[in-house]
């Protein structure tokens, strides 16, 4: 048996229902950005606008790629949250609210899977 | 009869009422760098497929990403990245309960906005 009150299952909780989670994410996602952003940022900028080849040998090293991979995951997340807040604070009525929260929730998801992939992809492909 | 209208009650945040100050303005901004980079991630995912894709498709889009309208947005996004990171780095400071003051806050708010156009021409410098 069980020796939780039923006040334990909703203390701390709050009106949203997961607590402080969505605002300790936000923060170590923001921290984790601080390197992986700039570490990101210097090897892109390099590749951007050169040809394939070049823009291939950038990212089949292991650690460019190993970062993008890591900026595309923790950075979509960090956009999630934020977005969602967005979504939170201006589209009041019920539908379009839930339909943008849905929509949000997965797409991020999804461009993370992409892009992770495609990094795999070329880091993978010898 | 009751009226069952809506009152006509003033609504927050009385936007009207602000003095526009350094403080505010960051604020807006910070949501408006946050929500553009939306797009910039979404062109950053498109560009990596497109290298993983094919040497044509990729020459396509990395085309179109420093085309003169690529570049415009690239460079937008660059500063927004920087803005977004040292405005980022005082809200992790106020988290800490640390610049709250209205001077310091000032300050830091004047720092981030300095920093934000300088690192994007250090960034230019370094990679062209």
């Amino acid at each position: 048996m069980s020796f939780k009150t039923d006040y334990k299952a909703v203390a701390g909780l709050g009106s949203a229902k997961d607590g402080t989670g969505h605002f300790i994410s936000q923060r170590l996602t923001a921290i984790a950005l601080m390197p992986l952003g700039v570490l990101f940022l210097i090897p892109f900028m390099k590749a951007l606008g050169s040809d394939h080849e070049a823009v291939l040998a950038t990212y089949q090293n292991p650690f460019h790629a190993l970062i993008a991979i890591g900026f595309f995951i923790v950075g979509f997340r960090h956009l999630r949250l934020g977005l969602q807040v967005v979504i939170e604070d201006y589209v009041h009525a019920e539908r379009p609210r839930m339909i943008y929260m849905i929509l949000n929730a997965l797409a991020w998801r999804g461009f993370a899977v992409a892009g992770a992939f495609a990094v795999a992809k070329i880091a993978l492909t010898a | 009869m009751a009226d069952t209208g809506q009152p006509n009650r003033p609504l927050s945040p009385h936007l009207s009422v602000y003095r526009n100050d350094i403080g505010m303005m960051m604020s807006i901004v910070h949501r408006l760098t946050g929500v553009g980079m939306a797009v910039t991630g979404m062109l950053l995912v498109w560009w990596f497929l497109a290298a993983a894709i094919s040497p044509g498709y990729f020459l396509f889009v990395d085309g179109l990403l420093t085309s003169w309208v690529g570049t415009l947005v690239l460079l937008v996004s660059l500063w927004a990245f920087w803005y977004h990171f040292f405005n980022g780095v005082r809200h992790l400071r106020w988290d800490l309960v640390k610049g709250l003051g209205i001077g310091e806050s000032n300050r830091s708010g004047l720092y981030a906005l300095v920093l934000s156009v300088l690192l994007p021409v250090f960034c230019i410098y370094m990679t062209l």
